[in-house]
C-alpha cells in the first residue's frame, strides 16, 4: 500500500508577493546558518534563515520589479539577482552588508533566467538573453567582458530564448550552453566558436525550463503543454529525444535535478510539485500543497544527505520546504 | 391474344379499340399484365413487332388513350422498354402528350417513384422527345417555385413534384442545362424562398434538397449551394434520384475492376501489418534490458489523488450572478453555467430573492465558450428558476415575449421554458422523493406544511405496527402520495399574458404577419398549457379565452398554425370539466363544431384533418357522457 504523500516540513510566509526564484546556500559548516534566498515579484530578495524560519534580510535592488533569478557565487556572501528592471545585480552580503557592488544592464525585457557557471576560481561565465530578440550573450564575471554572442541562423525562427543552462563536462573542459527557445526547440551552443552544435525540436510550445545531467549526458525540458521531454547528447554532440512523459495537467514552470542525480522535481501550473526518479523518469510523488501556480523549485546543497531539502515557491506567496527521499 | 406474323398487311386498329375499351372499363391490370411482358419479349429484337406495337397504341381512340398509356407506363419494367413499346406516340398524339406531360406529373400525385422514372426516362431517350422533357422540367419548376402552391398543396404532392424535378435533372445533358441555365437559376431562387418560409420541416427540407441539386447541376465548377438538414432515409432516397444508374450491360465489367483493385489493396494492408509487427518486438527488448539494471530503492508515494485540475464553481447563487454578469474568467464562467441549475434547486429561498435578476441574465446569456450542451444547460437553469419562483418570473417572461428587440430564438425559448416549467409544476411529486429527503437531513429543517402532516402519521403508524399482532395481512397496495398541484395557483400567470397581445404588432415583431413561425409555436404552447391546467381553478376561464383566440385565427393560411389551433381545441375539451363546458361555453362549442366539420372535409393538410376529426370525436364522447349521467 503506497503511503500518502508527505506534508511540507515547514512553510515560509512573509514574502508578500509571488515567489519567482529560489536558491539554497547550506553548504557551510557550523555555526554557519543554512540560508535560502528567494526572489519575489515585488522586487525583493529575501534571505531566509532556515533555522529560525524567518527572514534575516530583505534586499531591495530592483526597484519594485520582479526578481526572476537568484544565484550565489561561491558561498552566501556573494549573490547575483536578476530582475525585470533589465538589471542583474551583484551583491556583497558579507558581515551583514547589503550593498550592490556591481550591476549589468541587460537591455532585455524577457523572462529568461540567466545561468551561471564557475569556470575557474573567481571566474564565472554568465549566459543571459540579450537585447536582440533571439540572441544569447555570455559574459565573464566579475570582469563583465563579453565572451560571445550566440545568434541563431537567419530564418531559424527560434523566438526568444526561454531558459539557459551553462555546463561543462568537468573542470577544464569546454563550457557549453543549452538553450530552450520559444518555438519549442533546445539548442546546444559551443561558446568558443559561437556556433550551434545541435538543435532538437522537443516541444510544440515554448520550452519553459530545462535541466541537464552532464554525467549521463541526459537532459529534461518542460513546456506549457502536457509533455516532459527527455533528450540525450551522444558522442557527436548531437541531441536526440530519448523519451517523453505525459503529465496529467499542462504547464511546467521549472525543473531541477537534485545534485546527487537521483531524483528531479518539477513545478507545475496545476499547483503541484512532482517528483520523478531521474534514471527512468518513474513518477514518485505528487506534492499538493500550494493553491496557485508553483513558479520555482530548488534542491538544497546540504553536505549531510539527511538534511537535504526541496523548496518550492508559488504565486500564493508561500515557500514550502519539503524533506523527501533523503535516505538514499 | 395472338398476332398474325408474316408479311401480311393487317390492320390492327380493331385490336387497339378492344384494348382501349378494356382498359377504360377498369380491366387494365388483367389485360396489360399479360400483354406487356409478351410485347416486351417480342419487341426486344424484332423491329417489325416494335412497329406493330407502336401502331397498336397510336390507333387507340383518344377517349381511351389515357387509360392505355397510363397502364403501359405503370406496367413497363424500365424506361427503355417503355420506349420500345410506345415509340413516339407522345409526339404524335396530343392526348397522349397531355397525359404524359401534364396529367401524370402535375395533376396527380399517386404514382410511385418507379413510374416517374419510367416516364421521364422514356422522354429522355429519343431526341424528338427530349424537347418535351425540357418543357416538362420548366413546368415542374414553375409549380415548385410558386409560393401559393407551396402553401396550399399537400406535402405528398410537393414531394412528388420534387422527385420528378430531381429525375428530370438527372437526365439532362450539359448543352441542355446551358441553354436553360438562367431559368433554372431564377426558379431555384424563388422556390427556395417560399420553401424555407414554410413552417413544416418536411417542406423546408424538400426545398433545400431540390435547390442543392439544381445548384450542383448548374454550377459544376463554382461553389455550390449547401444546406444543413437532417439526413434520413427520405432525404437519401431523394438524393439518390439525382444519379442515374447505368443500364445493366455496363455492369459486368465493373466487378472485374473492383476485384482487381481489391486484390491489390489486400497485399498492401498485410504488408503494412507485417511491418508494424517487426517494429514492435524491438521496443520491448530495449525496455526489458533497462528494467534489469535499475536500482529501485526509491519507493513511490500514493499518487491516486493526482487528477486533472478543475476550476471550482461558486457555491452561492449571488456569486453565480456575479460571475455570469461580470467575470472575465472563462473557466469559472463555464463551471458556473454547469452548476447553476443544481444550485438554484438546492437553494430555493436564496433564489427567490434574486429570481428576476437571474431570469433576466439567463434570457440574455450568450455562449461565451463552446460548452457541450449549452442550450440545454441554460434552458434547465431557466426552468429551475421559473419553478422555484413562478409568479414574478412568469410575469417577467411573458412581458418580455411581447417586447421589442428580442430575436425569434429568444421568444421561442421563452415559450419552451414556460411549457417545461408548467409541466414540472403540474406533475405530482412521487412519494419516493419526500421520503428520501426526510431520511437524509438531520432533525433541524424547515419542512413545508404537507410533509410534517405526513410525518406524524407515519410515526403513529409505525408505533401501531410494532404494537399490534397481525394474524393475516391483506394485499398490500402502494398508495401514491398526493401533493397539492403547484401549477394551479400560477397557471393564469403563465397563460393569460401570452394571449393578451397577439394582435398588436410591434416594429420588430408581428405575430399575425411575417413571424407566423412564432405564432405557430405560441399556439402550440397555449395548447400544452391548457392541457396541463387540468384540475386547476382557472381552467374554465382559460378554456373560454382559448376558444375565442382560436376562433379569431381559424382561417390562418399556415398549416402549422392551424394544427396548433386544433390541438388547442382538443386540450380544451380534455381539460375543462364537462359541466363547465356546457354551462359557460355552449355557443363557442357549437361554432367550433361546425368549423371542425369544415376542416375535416376541406383542409389540404392531412394532419389538420386528423386533429379536427379527433376533436369531433372528443365532442361526441362528451355528449354521450352527459347523456348517460342522470341529470
Amino acid at each position: 500500500m503506497a503511503l500518502p504523500p508527505p506534508d511540507p516540513q515547514f512553510v515560509l510566509r512573509g514574502t508578500g508577493a509571488a515567489v519567482h526564484a529560489l536558491h539554497f546556500s547550506c553548504g557551510g559548516q557550523e555555526p554557519d546558518v543554512p540560508v535560502l534566498f528567494s526572489g519575489s515579484e515585488n522586487g525583493f530578495v529575501h534571505v531566509w534563515n532556515l533555522k529560525t524560519h524567518r527572514v534575516d534580510t530583505a534586499l531591495d535592488g530592483h526597484g519594485g520589479k520582479s526578481v526572476c533569478c537568484v544565484e550565489t557565487m561561491g558561498g552566501k556572501t556573494r549573490l547575483l539577482s536578476q530582475g525585470r528592471d533589465q538589471r542583474i545585480c551583484l551583491w556583497d552580503l558579507a558581515e551583514g552588508r547589503t550593498s550592490v557592488t556591481d550591476s549589468v544592464f541587460t537591455e532585455n525585457v524577457g523572462f529568461c533566467r540567466c545561468s551561471l557557471l564557475e569556470v575557474a576560481a573567481g571566474r564565472w561565465l554568465m549566459a543571459m538573453a540579450a537585447k536582440a530578440l533571439e540572441e544569447v550573450q555570455v559574459l565573464e564575471l566579475p570582469s563583465k567582458t563579453s565572451v560571445c554572442t550566440l545568434k541563431p541562423a537567419v530564418g531559424a525562427k527560434l523566438g526568444m530564448p526561454m531558459c539557459l543552462k551553462l555546463w561543462q563536462l568537468n573542470c577544464g573542459s569546454q563550457p557549453l550552453l543549452l538553450a530552450g527557445y520559444e518555438d519549442g526547440s533546445v539548442v546546444l551552443w559551443n561558446l568558443s566558436t559561437g556556433k550551434a552544435l545541435s538543435q532538437l525540436a522537443c516541444h510544440e510550445e515554448p520550452v519553459m525550463s530545462l535541466d541537464f545531467d552532464s554525467e549521463k549526458a541526459k537532459g529534461i525540458s518542460g513546456s506549457s503543454e502536457k509533455v516532459l521531454s527527455i533528450w540525450s547528447l551522444n558522442e557527436q554532440q548531437n541531441l536526440q529525444v530519448y523519451k517523453t512523459h505525459k503529465l496529467v495537467n499542462a504547464g511546467i514552470s521549472d525543473i531541477t535535478i537534485r545534485p546527487d542525480k537521483k531524483i528531479l522535481a518539477t513545478a507545475g501550473w496545476d499547483h503541484r510539485i512532482r517528483i520523478f526518479g531521474w534514471k527512468k523518469l518513474k513518477p514518485l510523488a505528487v506534492l499538493d500543497y500550494h493553491t496557485a501556480t508553483v513558479h520555482c523549485v530548488s534542491f538544497s546543497d546540504h553536505r549531510n544527505p539527511r538534511d537535504r531539502l526541496l523548496a518550492a515557491g508559488s504565486k500564493d506567496h508561500r515557500i514550502s520546504i519539503w524533506s523527501i527521499y533523503t535516505q538514499t | 391474344v395472338c398476332f398474325i406474323p408474316g408479311g401480311l398487311d393487317c390492320s390492327i386498329s380493331f385490336v387497339s379499340h378492344v384494348l382501349g375499351k378494356v382498359c377504360v372499363h377498369g380491366r387494365q391490370k388483367e389485360i396489360l399484365s399479360v400483354l406487356v411482358p409478351h410485347l416486351t419479349d417480342i419487341t426486344k429484337s424484332d423491329c417489325i413487332w416494335q412497329r406493330i406495337c407502336w401502331r397498336l397504341v397510336e390507333c387507340v381512340p383518344d377517349r381511351w388513350m389515357e387509360a392505355v398509356v397510363l397502364g403501359f407506363v405503370q406496367r413497363a419494367p424500365g424506361p427503355d422498354t417503355l420506349s420500345r413499346l410506345l415509340g413516339n406516340v407522345v409526339v404524335k398524339n396530343k392526348k397522349a402528350q397531355f397525359v404524359v406531360t401534364q396529367k401524370v406529373l402535375l395533376l396527380q400525385y399517386c404514382h410511385t417513384t418507379a413510374v416517374l422514372q419510367n416516364l421521364l426516362g422514356y422522354l429522355s431517350l429519343d431526341s424528338l422527345r427530349r424537347a418535351l422533357l425540357i418543357k416538362v422540367l420548366q413546368e415542374l419548376l414553375e409549380t415548385w417555385s410558386s409560393s401559393s402552391a407551396v402553401k396550399h398543396s399537400p406535402p405528398e404532392q410537393q414531394q412528388y413534384i420534387s422527385k420528378a424535378i430531381l429525375i428530370c435533372l438527372s437526365h439532362l445533358k450539359e448543352p441542355e442545362i446551358e441553354s436553360c441555365r438562367q431559368e433554372l437559376l431564377t426558379s431555384m431562387m424563388e422556390g427556395v424562398k417560399c420553401h424555407l418560409d414554410s413552417n413544416l420541416p418536411q417542406i423546408r427540407r424538400l426545398g433545400m434538397i431540390v435547390a442543392e441539386s439544381i445548384s450542383s447541376k448548374i454550377n459544376t465548377d463554382g461553389p455550390v449551394l449547401k444546406f444543413q438538414y437532417e439526413e434520413d432515409d427520405e432525404a437519401r432516397e431523394l438524393k439518390s434520384l439525382l444519379v442515374q444508374t447505368p443500364p445493366f450491360r455496363v455492369a459486368p465489367s465493373l466487378p472485374d475492376d473492383e476485384n482487381e483493385t481489391a486484390g491489390a489493396a489486400l497485399p498492401l494492408v498485410s504488408e503494412s501489418n507485417k511491418k508494424s509487427h517487426t517494429a514492435d518486438p524491438v521496443m520491448p527488448d530495449e525496455e526489458s534490458d533497462a528494467e534489469l539494471d535499475s536500482d529501485d530503492d526509491l519507493i513511490p508515494y500514493d499518487m491516486s489523488e493526482d487528477k486533472e485540475l478543475k476550476t471550482k464553481a461558486p457555491v452561492y447563487i449571488r456569486d453565480c450572478i456575479e460571475v455570469l454578469t461580470g467575470s472575465e474568467d472563462v473557466d469559472k464562467w463555464e463551471a458556473t453555467v454547469k452548476a447553476l441549475e443544481s444550485l438554484v434547486r438546492k437553494n430555493p429561498t436564496a433564489t427567490r430573492e434574486v429570481s428576476m435578476e437571474l431570469a433576466k441574465i439567463l434570457l440574455h446569456l450568450e455562449e461565451k465558450t463552446s460548452i457541450e450542451g449549452f442550450v440545454v444547460l441554460r434552458q434547465r437553469a431557466q426552468v429551475a428558476v421559473l419553478t422555484t419562483d413562478p409568479i414574478p418570473v412568469a410575469k417577467y417572461l411573458t412581458s418580455q415575449f411581447y417586447s421589442l428587440n428580442y430575436s425569434l430564438c429568444q421568444r421561442v425559448d421563452i415559450l419552451d421554458v414556460l411549457v417545461l416549467a408548467a409541466q414540472e409544476l403540474s406533475y405530482p411529486k412521487s412519494c419516493g422523493k419526500t421520503k428520501h429527503s426526510d431520511a437524509q437531513k438531520p432533525c433541524i429543517q424547515l419542512l413545508p406544511g404537507s410533509d410534517s402532516s405526513k410525518d406524524w402519521r407515519r410515526i403513529v403508524d409505525e408505533r401501531i405496527k410494532i404494537k399490534t399482532r397481525r394474524f393475516a395481512t391483506g394485499q398490500s397496495q402502494v398508495e401514491l402520495a398526493s401533493s397539492p398541484n403547484e401549477f394551479s395557483s400560477v397557471a393564469g400567470y403563465f397563460f393569460f399574458p401570452l394571449i393578451q397581445h397577439f394582435d398588436r404588432p410591434l416594429t420588430t415583431f408581428d405575430l399575425l404577419g411575417e413571424d407566423h413561425f412564432v405564432l405557430g409555436r405560441l399556439v402550440h404552447t397555449l395548447a400544452i398549457l391548457m392541457y396541463l391546467a387540468v384540475n386547476t381553478v382557472a381552467v374554465t376561464a382559460m378554456g373560454k379565452a382559448l376558444l375565442e383566440f382560436v376562433w379569431a385565427l381559424r382561417f390562418h393560411t399556415d398549416s402549422y398554425v392551424r394544427q396548433g389551433l386544433l390541438s388547442c381545441i382538443s386540450s380544451v375539451l380534455v381539460s375543462v370539466p364537462a359541466e363547465c363546458l356546457l354551462e359557460d361555453m355552449t355557443e363557442e362549442l357549437l361554432e367550433t363544431q361546425s368549423w371542425l366539420g369544415d376542416v375535416v372535409e376541406k383542409d389540404p393538410d392531412g394532419d389538420c384533418r386528423r386533429l379536427a376529426l379527433q376533436s369531433l370525436l372528443l365532442m361526441e364522447n362528451l355528449k354521450k357522457k352527459l347523456k348517460t349521467v342522470p341529470s
